[in-house]
């Protein structure tokens, strides 16, 4: 069971890797955000799959990485992935720090409210202030380099710099899943209660998660800013906070590989419902299509796509459905 | 700042404040009683607002009614709607955790959205202040004060008191607080508690949609007005207590205050006040200033 | 790190505390307020260790406030809590669980969807929490595997240690609570009703655990079920209304009068 879990993961990043042979420029922007997308929603796994905190506000991170990475960069030479990356993601992990620390004294309904409502104080900061440039946004006159090795500002580097950012993500969110801080994060998940009894003190696990999960959001954005050489506020909309909840659901809960389907899926659906060949004047209505699909994906897949052969194979044999441990 | 424009924004903070816990009120109730988050509660008070918009004509022609038999049309439809929408979706939503409900009251908004996109156009509307309200008071020598606004509290006013006296003094008030402390026990008790969720959810879709409505003169009508309100009844909900009608009371008020001050004395920094006072509170207290009674 | 409980020497089967002997968990004049209601009143008790200490009362008596109070998920209105002759009053219950108190609940706290071996070895983390270490493995952590494999054993569940927890019978999951309570090397043990919804035999087994545990731990015993409580305690609180009505040896307090009138129902 565990083998083909990890060759499906391994022939993704495979066929990943080998797709630049074969794709134009579009298909290799498209597979560019598809990626960044899962970088975004692997983030979001670890917080709301692995230790149980519904999140509503992780576009905040996402946003401040990219606006970091406008704000920070000159203008009169390309700024150095060395200190650049790391900066946007301490910026990102930053108010991570700060929106954790406040909102982890909350529980259940409480904490999707907070976070959502400090991700849209991060959207009005960016939105009314000159910081943020308003609604026209700014973009990034030069893209960052390191040395003289990697230039994002071509899109093949730019590309196999995302996938092995995204490899890098997934292998060490892999091995922090399994690690003792990982099972305690789990734990938490399921009985917080048990883990105080045992003598954990859970703020400061639930508060380490948080932090890292925006790390690895402020990364997303810096790498999305970096594609468009733009960014403006509305990447701080919480629709986008939704957008990524919906691919971890539509992925599937629970598993690292949700997040990649589920990024995926959530590309194509968008796709799908904008296209005007197939849904001609109600094209620019897709988001009637999207809102229909994610209910329906939540009525009718409750373990997401990755959990459809399961569930597939548990309908059609009849026989209970065995829980992955 | 003189007295007159003070005077002015204590009364549009008393407005604003109103109209938010009008809204809060509804998405309270149904969190407390029933356990449900409801997403797309901004998005019945959008409804209200463009159903004060497009109901006026069809109103006016079918018996030459205005402003206030559109305003009960309009609460007439939405006891329906919420009447339907709770038997068909959300009586579903009871036994699912909070992020499935989250998930599918957020669809629920884009298909709201969509659907009045389709219907009525994403243009920007406004709606006329009927002429029996259109008058304004003077306030010193030189401010004058409109009497819709007044018109606006007032009515906020009314109906959070006849909230307070149906749940305090009525027999469905009883039994709906009986529901929402131990909901086994009433059914047990012979309670269809099946209806009381289902006249509790029509009368909190009833009241955000009476709120837009209401409010749609001095708002106007746009399409993001749904996603604001909901946003900042969260906080509401957040400094108020979940489940308490008290607190969501005194946390509107606040946070009209803030808001309407921070307007005029910080403009630029007016959206971001509202959360900087939930951040305070939060670091104060975690449950808000009165937990669910 | 705590002492391991095998070290340390175990005084007889004391049925009074004797002088100078190990009082490992004192509650003064424990008194708890909910607004207007009174539900804990100037309750003492204490814990020696090689003692088993249950407290009896009808529903609504306090014991449950009681032991939240003690174990830290409650703060008392007045009234200290002093555990091994540290004041813990104002101390959180993860503080107090890493400074020996384990607590297990009347309803199953245990991880449904980790295997029996899992739930052990995280109970077990809690005394070598590593988390810094986000890239080793927690199956390999040597330490909480050890104690894990060790308490499993003890608790006969060793045959079922790849289970999902989820899947064990009512019996076996109380087991198991306990058993995570042991995981985490504790001096005193606060048992809230262990046996509910027990059968006789499952009974047995866990009253039989409850006297090898006994030696080297303090335990403070939550029970409806009289026939066990009077046959494994040393002393017997009974608490009626949120005061303590007595506290005594099992066979004093079945000759007090007013506990038999008050509890055990019978006529004046």
């Amino acid at each position: 069971m565990r083998y083909s879990r990890h060759a499906f993961v391994a022939a993704c990043f495979l066929l990943l890797a080998l797709f630049p042979l074969v794709a134009g420029s579009y298909g290799m922007d498209f597979a560019t955000k598809i990626m960044i997308y899962a970088l975004f929603a692997l983030s979001l796994e670890l917080l709301v799959g692995h230790t149980g905190l519904v999140c509503f506000g992780q576009t905040a991170f996402f946003g401040i990485g990219a606006f970091a990475t406008v704000l920070l960069s000159s203008d009169t030479a390309p700024s150095s992935i060395a200190w650049l990356l790391p900066a946007c993601m301490a910026a990102a992990a930053g108010y991570a720090l700060l929106v954790g620390a406040l909102s982890l004294r909350t529980r259940g309904v409480y904490f999707i409210m907070v976070t959502l409502a400090f991700a849209q104080m991060a959207y009005y900061v960016a939105h009314d202030t000159p910081l943020g440039g308003g609604t026209d946004g700014i973009y990034l006159t030069l893209k960052p380099v390191l040395g003289t090795l990697l230039d994002l500002d071509q899109a093949r580097t730019l590309y196999g710099f995302t996938l092995a950012c995204l490899v890098l993500v997934f292998g060490g969110l892999a091995l922090l899943k399994r690690s003792r801080f990982g099972h305690a994060l789990a734990g938490i998940r399921v009985n917080e209660q048990r883990m105080r009894a045992t003598g954990f003190s859970t703020y400061p696990y639930k508060l380490a998660a948080f932090t890292v999960s925006g790390a690895i959001a402020g990364l997303a954005g810096f790498l999305f800013a970096v594609k468009d050489g733009f960014v403006n506020p509305e990447m701080l909309s919480w629709h986008l906070s939704g957008a990524v909840l919906i691919m971890i659901i539509l992925g599937g809960i629970g598993h690292l590989r949700g997040a990649l389907v589920g990024a995926f899926a959530f590309a194509l659906l968008q796709e799908l419902f904008k296209s005007e060949a197939l849904f001609g004047a109600l094209a620019k209505h897709w988001h009637l299509g999207l809102g229909l699909a994610i209910i329906a994906s939540v009525v009718l897949l409750p373990r997401g796509l990755v959990g459809l052969p399961g569930q597939l194979r548990a309908r059609l044999l009849g026989s209970p459905q065995a829980k992955e441990v | 700042m003189d007295l007159a424009i003070f005077l002015i924004q204590c009364l549009n903070a008393l407005q604003y404040g109103l109209l938010l816990f009008l809204v809060a009120s509804g998405l309270t109730l149904i969190f407390g009683i029933m356990g449900v988050i409801n997403l797309a509660h901004g998005s019945f008070y959008m409804l209200g607002a463009y159903m004060a918009y497009a109901l006026a004509p069809p109103v006016a022609s079918a018996f030459g009614g205005g402003f206030f038999a559109t305003l009960l049309v309009g609460v007439l439809l939405a006891v329906v709607l919420g009447y339907v929408l709770e038997w068909a979706f959300f009586s579903f939503l009871y036994t699912r955790e909070h992020l499935q409900q989250v998930l599918m009251t957020y669809g629920l908004i884009l298909v709201f959205e969509e659907l009045r996109s389709l219907l009525v156009g994403d243009a920007v509307h406004g709606v006329e202040v009927p002429p029996l309200l259109a008058g304004s008071l003077a306030l010193g020598e030189t401010m004058r004060y409109p009497v819709y606004r007044l018109f606006i509290s007032g009515v906020c006013l009314a109906l959070a008191l006849a909230m307070y006296l149906v749940f305090s003094r009525t027999r469905l008030g009883m039994m709906i607080r009986a529901g929402s402390a131990n909901r086994e026990m009433v059914q047990s008790l012979g309670v269809d508690i099946k209806f009381l969720y289902r006249v509790v959810f029509a009368a909190g879709v009833a009241i955000a949609v009476l709120a837009g409505m209401v409010a749609a003169p001095v708002s106007s009508v746009y399409p993001g007005m749904g996603d604001t309100v909901l946003i900042v009844c969260f906080v509401v909900v957040v400094i108020g207590g979940i489940g308490s009608i008290r607190g969501a009371l005194l946390a509107a008020l606040l946070i009209g205050l803030v808001d309407t001050f921070g307007k005029v004395l910080f403009p630029q920094a007016a959206g971001v006040l509202v959360y900087v006072l939930m951040a305070l509170i939060l670091l104060w207290n975690p449950d808000g200033l009165f937990k669910a009674a | 790190m705590n002492a391991t409980p095998d070290s340390q020497t175990a005084p007889g089967n004391a049925s009074r505390p004797a002088a100078g002997a190990d009082v490992l968990l004192r509650g003064q004049n424990i008194t708890r307020r909910w607004g207007g209601l009174l539900a804990l009143n100037a309750v003492n008790v204490e814990l020696t260790r090689g003692s088993v200490h249950a407290v009896i009362g009808t529903n609504g008596a306090g014991k449950s406030t009681l032991i939240n109070i003690l174990s830290g998920e409650l703060a008392p209105s007045a009234g200290q809590v002093e555990l091994l002759g540290q004041d813990v009053t104002h101390w959180q219950q993860p503080r107090r669980a890493r400074a020996g108190l384990g607590r297990s609940y009347q309803r199953n706290t245990i991880y449904p969807s980790f295997s029996v071996l899992e739930n052990c070895r995280l109970a077990a983390q809690a005394a070598y929490q590593r988390p810094w270490h986000w890239w080793q493995s927690a199956a390999r952590c040597p330490h909480s595997g050890a104690i894990a494999e060790d308490v499993v054993a003890r608790s006969g569940l060793g045959d079922l240690r790849a289970l999902a927890a989820g899947l064990l019978s009512h019996g076996q999951k109380r087991q198991l609570e306990i058993a995570m309570c042991l995981a985490t090397r504790p001096q005193v043990l606060l048992l809230d009703e262990p046996l509910a919804g027990m059968g006789a035999e499952e009974t047995e087994r866990m009253l039989a655990m409850l006297a090898e545990l006994k030696s080297a731990h303090a335990i403070l015993l939550v029970e409806h079920d009289m026939d066990a409580v009077f046959r494994i305690a040393d002393r017997v609180t009974v608490m009626v209304n949120g005061s303590v009505l007595a506290c005594d040896t099992p066979a004093a307090i079945r000759g007090n009068a007013q506990v038999r009138t008050a509890y055990l129902g019978e006529p004046e």
